[in-house]
C-alpha cells in the first residue's frame, strides 16, 4: 500500500439511493464484493460520469483459481481453518455476550455490578483481540508457506492491477461481501492512487480492524487495510443493530474503544456521521462537526 | 349470539329475515370464503344435501364439523375459531340419502397438494405465504442433476436428484443437504425454488443438496439398516467423490419431514460422528412410556422401538438439530417431548411451532428458519 498520508481517503454510506457524483480523471472500480455480478456495472460507470476501469479482482481471483489448482486447494484449507476460527470465536462471544446481558439485568448493587460488568466486558475485548491475532497468523502461515504472490497466475494479475491503477485517479471499492473484498484487495495488492473512495463493505474494508454485525451482534472478522484508522464502520446499522437501545449501542462502543464506532447511514459521509458514545448516545463528534454548527 | 358472533358476516345475513336465492347469491357475490373475520372463520356450502361437515386434522377440534342449512335456503354454514396465523387444511363431506362424498371447498379457490391428494386450504388472519418460496427473477437458479446411485444396502438402483447451486463450481467445499422424500420436497414444498433464493438472499450458505427418491419409505424410513448403510456408507462416498463437498461432519446435515424426519435421526444414531446436523420436521416420533399400544398400526412399530430406545438413552449424535412441528398435528405432543431430550444430550436445539398441520406447505414455510439455522449464509459479511 502506499504511504496513507499521501491519499484522500472518502467514505459513504450505503447506496441504496445513490450519492456518489463524477469523479475527476479515471476511475478504477472495484466490485468485487458483488461476486458473480461483479460485472454489472454499468450504472455505476455511469454515476461515476463514465470512463470506469473496473479492475475485476473477483473474475480475476476465479482465474487464479484454475489456473494454478494446488493454491486453489490450499486456499480452500485455509479458508476452513478461518471459517472455523471465526464459528469457535462467535461461540465465545455468543457466551460473553449473554454473560455480561445477564450482569447488566442483575439487581446487584452499583459498585458490585460496575466491577463485575467491566470484568465482563474485557473478556469479550480479550476474545476480540486473541481472534484477531490469531486471524493474523492464519494469514501469516498461509502466505509463508504458499507464497501467492511469487505464484504465476497471481503475479501475472498483479502486474496487470497495477498497470491499470497506474493510469487513475481514484480507486472506487463498492460494497458487497466484505470477506471477499478484504481477499482480493491482498491477493492483488491493490495500491490506490490518490483518492479512495468507498461504501458499505469497500469502507469497512479501508478499517484497521473489521467488525461483522447483524441480528444487533457483532464479531470482529479480520485486520483490515488500515487507510481508515480509528474507526469502526457500521454501515446499514439501522438494518442490524439496535439503535434505539442505548444499553447496548454503549456496550458495542466500549467493546471497540478506544476506536470510534461510527454509524454509516445510507448515503452519508463520514464526516457526517454519528459515532457512539460510551453511554450509548449516537453523536456527530465535535472534531468532525462543521464550524457553523452548534456545539 | 355474543357481541362478537352478531356481527360476523354470516349472522348479519340471517338477521335480515326471510331469505331466497336471491339474497344468498348477493351474499356470496364477490366474497372469499371461507370467511375469515378476525379470530373467526364461517365455513359455508351451498347446494343439496341432508348433512354437511367439515372434515379436518386440526388437533383439538371435532374431527368433523357439522354445518347447518340457513333456513329457507341451501347455504350451510359453520363457523369455526381460527387463530392468528393458522392454515388450516379441510375438507367438506356432504351425505345425500345413504351416499356421502368427500369434496374440496367448491367456493374456496384454495388448493393444498399433496402426495395422496389435494386438499381446501384456509388462511387465517396474519398468516402470509412466504414470498422467499416463490419464485424471484432476481434470482439466479440451480441445477437439478438426475443420478443414480447403486446401492447393496437397498438392492436396487437408487434414484437422487441432486441441486447444484447457481455459482457452482469446482474448486470449493460445498456442504451437503441430504433430504429424504426428495420429490415431494420438490413439488410440494418447492425446495428448488427456496434454495435458489435463500442461497442468492445470502440466508443459506450454498450447498448441494440429495433428494432422496425412496422405495417403500414406510419401510425404509422406518429405522431400517439398510437404509442407514445406504445413506453412509454409499450415498456419501458416491457423491464426496464425485463433486467437490466438504466431507466433514460439520458439512453434512440429514433432513425429513414426518417418517422422513425419523429416517434423518435414525441414520445418524447408527453412524454418530458422521454428520453435523439434523433438520427434523414433524418427525413421527410416537413412542411409549409403558405397553405397547401407540395407536400408530404396525407400520409404526418400528419407529416405537427406535424412539423409545432413543429416548432410554439419548445421545448426541449431531452438532445441531432444527425441529418444527405444527400445533395442529396429532404429532405435537411427540415433538414437543422430544425436544428436551435431544436439547440434554449437549445438542444444539432449535425448536419452532407454527399454527399449522401435518402438510407439505407447513414444512416450506419453515425451511427458512431450519436451513438458515443448519448452515448458515453469509449475510453477516455482506453489506452492499
Amino acid at each position: 500500500m502506499r504511504d496513507e498520508r499521501e491519499l484522500t481517503v472518502t467514505v459513504l454510506g450505503p447506496q441504496r439511493r445513490p450519492t456518489i457524483r463524477p469523479v475527476a480523471g479515471t476511475a478504477a472500480t472495484v466490485t468485487a464484493g458483488w461476486r458473480e455480478r461483479e460485472a454489472d456495472d454499468a450504472e455505476l460507470d455511469g454515476l461515476l460520469g463514465g470512463g470506469t476501469v473496473n479492475l475485476r479482482l473477483h473474475a480475476r481471483w476465479l482465474d487464479v483459481l484454475d489456473a494454478d489448482p494446488e493454491l486453489a486447494t490450499a486456499e480452500l484449507n485455509h479458508r476452513a481453518v478461518l471459517d472455523e476460527l471465526q464459528e469457535l470465536y462467535a461461540v465465545q462471544v455468543g457466551h460473553a455476550e449473554q454473560a455480561a446481558a445477564e450482569i447488566r439485568r442483575s439487581s446487584t448493587r452499583p459498585r458490585t455490578l460496575t466491577a463485575v460488568l467491566a470484568d465482563a466486558e474485557a473478556a469479550l475485548r480479550l476474545l476480540d483481540e486473541r481472534h484477531l491475532e490469531r486471524v493474523a497468523a492464519a494469514r501469516a502461515d498461509f502466505d509463508a508457506a504458499w507464497r501467492p504472490a511469487e505464484r504465476d497466475a497471481v503475479a501475472r494479475h498483479r502486474a496487470r492491477v497495477t498497470e491499470l491503477l497506474a493510469g487513475a485517479g481514484t480507486l472506487v471499492v463498492a460494497g458487497g461481501h466484505v470477506g471477499v473484498l478484504l481477499h482480493v484487495l491482498r491477493l492483488f495488492a491493490v495500491s490506490p492512487p490518490a483518492d479512495v473512495l468507498a461504501w458499505s463493505a469497500g469502507a469497512m474494508a479501508l478499517t484497521e480492524r473489521v467488525v461483522l454485525f447483524t441480528d444487533g451482534r457483532a464479531e470482529a472478522y479480520a485486520p483490515g487495510l488500515g487507510l481508515v484508522r480509528d474507526t469502526v464502520l457500521l454501515p446499514h446499522a439501522r438494518r442490524r443493530l439496535p439503535v434505539d437501545d442505548p444499553v447496548r449501542l454503549g456496550a458495542l462502543a466500549r467493546r471497540f474503544a478506544p476506536a470510534r464506532c461510527v454509524v454509516l447511514d445510507d448515503g452519508a459521509t463520514l464526516a457526517a456521521s454519528r459515532a457512539i458514545e460510551p453511554d450509548g448516545r449516537l453523536v456527530v463528534p465535535a472534531d468532525r462537526r462543521a464550524p457553523e454548527e452548534p456545539a | 349470539m355474543t357481541a362478537s358472533t352478531r356481527r360476523l358476516a354470516i349472522n348479519r345475513l340471517k338477521e335480515r329475515g326471510p331469505l331466497d336465492g336471491g339474497a344468498v347469491d348477493r351474499f356470496l357475490h364477490g366474497r372469499e370464503v371461507p370467511i375469515v373475520e378476525g379470530l373467526r372463520c364461517t365455513f359455508l356450502f351451498r347446494g343439496e344435501a341432508d348433512e354437511v361437515w367439515v372434515t379436518h386434522r386440526v388437533l383439538g377440534l371435532p374431527d368433523r364439523l357439522p354445518l347447518r342449512r340457513l333456513r329457507g335456503t341451501d347455504l350451510w354454514s359453520v363457523v369455526m375459531e381460527l387463530p392468528e396465523r393458522s392454515r388450516v387444511e379441510y375438507q367438506l363431506e356432504i351425505r345425500r340419502g345413504g351416499s356421502y362424498e368427500r369434496i374440496n371447498d367448491p367456493l374456496n379457490p384454495h388448493r393444498s397438494h399433496s402426495p395422496v391428494g389435494s386438499s381446501s386450504v384456509v388462511f387465517a388472519t396474519g398468516y402470509e405465504g412466504p414470498e422467499w418460496a416463490e419464485p424471484d427473477p432476481e434470482t439466479r437458479p440451480g441445477e437439478l442433476v438426475e443420478l443414480t446411485v447403486p446401492s447393496r444396502a437397498l438392492k436396487r438402483d437408487a434414484r437422487v436428484t441432486l441441486y447444484l447451486p447457481a455459482r457452482f463450481r469446482r474448486p470449493a467445499a460445498y456442504p451437503l443437504l441430504v433430504v429424504h422424500d426428495g420429490p415431494d420436497y420438490l413439488q410440494y414444498a418447492a425446495a428448488k425454488t427456496v434454495l435458489d433464493n435463500l442461497l442468492h438472499r445470502n440466508e443459506v450458505a450454498e450447498l448441494v443438496a440429495a433428494f432422496l427418491h425412496p422405495g417403500d419409505r414406510l419401510v425404509e424410513y422406518a429405522d431400517s439398516t439398510s437404509h442407514a448403510r445406504f445413506v453412509t456408507g454409499e450415498l456419501l462416498p458416491f457423491l464426496e467423490r464425485r463433486f467437490p463437498l466438504a466431507a466433514a461432519p460439520a458439512g453434512r446435515c440429514l433432513m425429513g419431514a414426518s417418517f422422513g424426519a425419523v429416517a434423518a435421526l435414525s441414520t445418524a444414531y447408527r453412524h454418530p460422528d458422521t454428520y453435523g446436523s439434523l433438520l427434523l420436521q414433524s418427525g413421527s416420533f410416537v413412542f411409549t412410556d409403558i405397553g405397547s399400544d401407540h395407536g400408530g398400526g404396525s407400520v409404526f412399530d418400528p419407529v416405537v422401538r427406535f424412539t423409545n430406545r432413543y429416548r432410554a438413552r439419548p445421545r448426541a449424535v449431531a452438532d445441531r438439530v432444527f425441529v418444527s412441528c405444527g400445533v395442529y398435528e396429532p404429532l405435537i405432543v411427540r415433538n414437543r417431548s422430544m425436544v428436551p431430550v435431544l436439547s440434554d444430550t449437549g445438542m444444539r436445539v432449535k425448536y419452532v411451532e407454527s399454527r399449522d398441520g401435518h402438510s407439505w406447505e407447513n414444512w416450506r414455510d419453515r425451511l427458512r428458519d431450519g436451513l438458515s439455522y443448519v448452515f448458515p449464509g453469509p449475510r453477516k459479511y455482506v453489506y452492499e
